[in-house]
């Protein structure tokens, strides 16, 4: 028990989620249907049980359930008090205590004489509250406050109320965008049009929704602007102090040192082979690709989420890619999933909403166009359409800064019992989003297990990528690494771009937001993909990108405008990601 | 950097494409007209007649190169390619060669990699026997002369070829010219969708020599897409968008994209297939492609006067059916070094270059030193 997020709580918590979860009855239904089976005997009733349940493999289901909630549940952001804080809370006066050689025992009196109802409770509303509930609390109370729901999502107020007055501004924008073309967030397919949907639903492309009017919400661009503009109210720091930032994000929030990173992606270092560099089809195969193949199909075999984790640290074999990233992701599509699906696009021939018509444009604006993805453009919004629509997705809205937008019934405006959330699963879509979805066509041919692995990588991970917070994988502290390396390993550079105008991060921004989608050829996306599912981390992003500065740097250093910045790194996908990580984090 | 004995070479050109012009001026190349001394001629098809052609008295000296064989069309016309493979196979089969093995059904197993054709209307009895055998397939027309999808259109009733059976009655005397001959051959009707879209294949191959055979395949191809979903269905039959892959058809369609031209390079569709269906079964289907070019060239080896001053790059086009069986479906001399898009120009430039660079390497006059200069098969 050495993490100490594996307390008593969260191990009740854990259980008690997992009872209420689908494996459960799944669970209870194979132990019903072991016991039945005629090799078990009364005598060993548990045991006979319990092997047939590891037979069918149980074990390694149970344990990959596990694992999902160990990645994906917020830990506990104040730790659990410690037992010798419920005795003593300051440490002064515990070692004062025992250097006197006793040990109180009974609680100390604050009173002179303290009232025998204190011993039971201090605080006389709490005993008014006690005595009308009936139950009596005998147990000592925690010495620290429980973490308030809205620290979950962000414990830094001035975030919170940037991140609020962002979503205020895309609420805005998306409502006067309605008013403007007169067209509501939302309205009912007449049955006809249902019909004709659903009989293209595997073509949606062909003939999409008018566009002309519709434009994204908004660009990572004006994004970047809103990040900028945040400061630290608290945080009188001035640009004299000893390490003044070059940089324009302003928010101080910790970031790692190299030296903390190297640690971190140490499997990535230069004297370890990589999928994806030594696997070419340049190398003769005995060297790495066939041991490689044959350890990652026992990987696959195996089918244990951190097995899978550790061996893709290292990258995955492209053929084993679309199975090893849905075992990171502990993503097992069922028949019940695939009903859930069929609802979920049931629900998108019934409503026809307005942020459909984004999506369409976007993809229109991206993957149309684009010359890796075009050919995926009709999975796109079989994957998107629905996701606008899913409901579980909100879930993730307890770790995120975000809060869903709301929206009011026609003429209800403000009135709380009339609101509904909007779009369904609170996500608005801005220009870009649908690159999130596109190269996981390149794994997955079944639209349905191309939804759920999407679902679970964008609430894992991508939902950080355009949230304001100051958790150390969000957007503004990935800003603020990428600053810091650049700044720390290519001064020279960042100094010429800065004096020239150019502010870094005013290119990289868009990469990051992507998470390089769209940017890379489509065999480098996954292989940098595999990193951030791997080592469950997107730090990966600013590395990538101040290496691919550095790369380019004998160009940037001759040029005097923005511009001409741009242009050097205007084309990505020449770029080999894994061997420019390894450069900017290992060879200095 | 001018090498010694790095003569500036005189090139002739018929055709005014960037990513050849681009390409000579690149290596400080003359231009020259078609009738001075040149060194180098990429000429078109109709040139490459009046070279060879007997009254023209023309001899290529030993300095020169040029880029078709003179009788290319043993493989580029399609009649003539089938015929030549349909004879290839049976050779190899009366030679008692493996590659000639049979399965249990009488296929064979290495060299089943055209679609079954008929020519019409020689063949058209022959063809009516194998269209009652099964009704219900679809058949597709073309004409043999023609390129780009001209003249193509899909046949699944006996009625829409009366024309043909008439014509090969009345004109028995006559032999027909390519201009009316066609080639029927079975439609691919299951062919491999991605995100529902059909595509081919289009692989550009080099040949320096017939006999001995070398040959080259780049690695740069592209998979072309249809702009339409793929539907099986005989009312679609006449929606040419839907079947013919060919750029210059799918051009005229509405949802043509001018950014990517519905082309996706063949490293994209190595990437989805292994991760779609794993790599055994991507490295095989690659293979299998290589392999029935080797064949398709041997096919021809014997007919095509092998001239020493003659190369030829050819635009190889595949099928690959969901099985990931690739079909080769036809073989054209002049494939377009026109340029839709950006990558596209990319492409077809370094496709030149490397070809000069293998047909005239280290831009040494071609055999200026009497020697037949020297060639590497990589």
């Amino acid at each position: 028990m050495t993490d100490p997020n594996l307390s008593k709580i969260f191990m009740q918590t854990l259980i008690e989620d997992l009872k209420s979860s689908k494996i459960f009855t799944d669970l209870q239904n194979a132990a019903q249907i072991e016991i039945t089976k005629p090799g078990v005997r009364l005598s060993e009733l548990k045991k006979g049980v319990q092997a047939g349940l590891i037979h069918s493999g149980w074990d390694k289901r149970l344990k990959n359930a596990v694992f999902k909630y160990l990645q994906t549940k917020p830990r506990l952001q104040y730790p659990v008090t410690p037992p010798e804080h419920a005795k003593e809370p300051l440490l002064y006066l515990r070692k004062a205590q025992k250097s006197s050689g006793k040990v109180s025992t009974k609680p100390r009196l604050q009173y002179p004489v303290t009232p025998p109802e204190h011993a039971k409770e201090p605080l006389l509303y709490l005993r008014k509250a006690q005595k009308s509930s009936g139950k009596i609390s005998t147990k000592p109370r925690l010495q620290y406050p429980v973490t308030p729901p809205e620290h979950a999502k962000e414990p830094l107020l001035y975030l919170r109320k940037a991140q609020h007055a962002w979503e205020k501004r895309i609420l805005k924008s998306l409502n006067s965008m309605c008013t403007e073309l007169n067209i509501p967030l939302a309205r009912k397919r007449p049955e006809k049009e249902q019909k004709e949907m659903n009989s293209k639903w595997t073509e949606l492309g062909v003939e999409g929704p008018d566009l002309t009017q519709i434009r994204p919400v908004y660009a990572p661009k004006d994004f970047l602007e809103v990040i900028v503009g945040i400061q630290n109210p608290n945080y009188h720091g001035d640009n004299n102090g000893f390490f003044p930032l070059w940089g324009i994000v302003q928010v101080p929030v910790k970031v790692k040192s190299i030296n903390k990173l190297r640690l971190q992606y140490s499997e990535m270092a230069i004297n370890q082979c990589q999928s994806g560099i030594d696997d070419s089809t340049d190398i003769p195969s005995e060297l790495f690709d066939l041991d490689r193949s044959k350890l990652g199909k026992k990987v696959v075999n195996a089918n244990h989420g951190p097995v899978a984790q550790e061996f893709s640290k290292k990258g995955c074999p492209s053929s084993l890619r679309a199975t090893l990233w849905s075992q990171m992701l502990c993503v097992e599509v069922d028949d019940v999933d695939k009903l859930y699906y069929e609802q979920l696009k049931t629900s998108v021939l019934h409503h026809d909403l307005l942020v459909d018509s984004l999506l369409y444009k976007d993809v229109k604006l991206t993957a149309t166009n684009d010359d890796q993805y075009f050919v995926f453009e009709d999975f796109l919004y079989q994957v998107l359409l629905p996701f606008s629509r899913d409901t579980f997705v909100l879930n993730h809205f307890s770790q995120n800064s975000a809060t869903p937008p709301k929206s009011y019934i026609r003429g209800k405006l403000g009135v709380e019992e009339f609101s509904v959330l909007y779009p369904p699963n609170g996500v608005i879509p801005f220009h870009g989003f649908a690159m999130y979805v596109a190269p996981l066509c390149y794994l997955y041919n079944d639209p349905v297990i191309l939804y759920y692995v999407f679902r679970e990588i964008y609430t894992r991970y991508f939902y950080r990528l355009h949230s304001i917070s100051s958790h150390h994988q969000g957007i503004v502290a990935l800003s603020l690494l990428f600053e810091v390396l650049l700044q720390t390993h290519e001064p020279e550079l960042f100094f010429h771009l800065k004096t020239v105008g150019c502010q870094p991060l005013k290119i990289a921004f868009k990469w990051l937001v992507r998470a390089f989608s769209g940017y890379l050829s489509s065999d480098q996306v996954l292989l940098l993909w595999d990193r951030i599912l791997a080592y469950n981390s997107l730090e990966i992003l600013p590395v990538l990108a101040v290496a691919i500065f550095s790369f380019r740097k004998t160009n940037l250093l001759k040029v005097q405008s923005y511009n001409a910045a741009e242009a050097v790194l205007a084309d990505l996908t020449t770029l080999q990601v894994i061997p420019l990580i390894q450069l900017s984090l290992f060879s200095k | 950097m001018q090498r010694t004995g790095m003569a500036r070479l005189k090139y002739a050109c018929d055709m005014d494409k960037s990513v050849l012009l681009n390409n000579f001026e690149a290596r400080g190349w003359v231009p020259v007209s078609p009738d001075d001394d040149w060194n180098f001629y990429w000429a078109n098809v109709q040139s490459i007649r009046n070279v060879f052609s007997i009254d023209s008295g023309y001899r290529l000296t030993d300095d020169q190169v040029i880029n078709h064989f003179p009788n290319h069309v043993e493989l580029t016309r399609k009649d003539l390619m089938v015929k030549n493979i349909k004879r290839y196979r049976k050779d190899l089969e009366k030679e008692g060669s493996p590659l000639a093995e049979k399965d249990e059904n009488g296929r064979f197993i290495h060299l089943d990699f055209i679609p079954l054709t008929f020519m019409l209307p020689a063949d058209y009895n022959l063809f009516v026997e194998e269209f009652r055998k099964n009704p219900n397939t679809t058949w597709i027309m073309k004409p043999c002369g023609k390129a780009r999808g001209i003249g193509i259109f899909l046949v699944n009733k006996l009625s829409q070829l009366k024309k043909w059976s008439r014509d090969s009655k009345t004109n028995n005397f006559t032999p027909p010219t390519s201009k009316d001959t066609y080639v029927i051959s079975k439609y691919i009707d299951n062919p491999l969708l991605i995100g529902g879209k059909k595509f081919d294949l289009r692989l550009y191959v080099l040949v320096t020599s017939f006999r001995p055979l070398k040959c080259y395949m780049y690695r740069l191809g592209f998979a072309r897409f249809c702009t339409v979903k793929y539907n099986a269905s005989v009312n679609e039959l006449d929606n040419m968008f839907v079947h013919l892959t060919n750029v210059s058809i799918q051009k005229q369609g509405e949802d043509y994209n001018a950014v990517h031209g519905g082309k996706w390079t063949v490293q994209n569709l190595r990437l989805f297939l292994e991760g779609t269906r794993g790599k055994e079964v991507t490295d095989r289907l690659f293979d299998e492609i290589n392999w029935q070019t080797v064949h398709s060239l041997k096919a021809v080896s014997g007919n095509i006067s092998n001239d020493r001053h003659c190369f030829e790059c050819y635009g190889y086009d595949y099928i690959v059916d969901d099985n990931l069986k690739p079909w080769l479906i036809e073989v054209n001399a002049s494939p377009s070094l026109t340029s839709t898009t950006s990558s596209d120009r990319i492409m077809k430039y370094r496709l030149m270059n490397d070809l000069i660079n293998i047909v005239i390497p280290l831009d040494r006059c071609p055999m200026s030193d009497g020697t037949k200069y020297h060639r590497k098969n990589i």
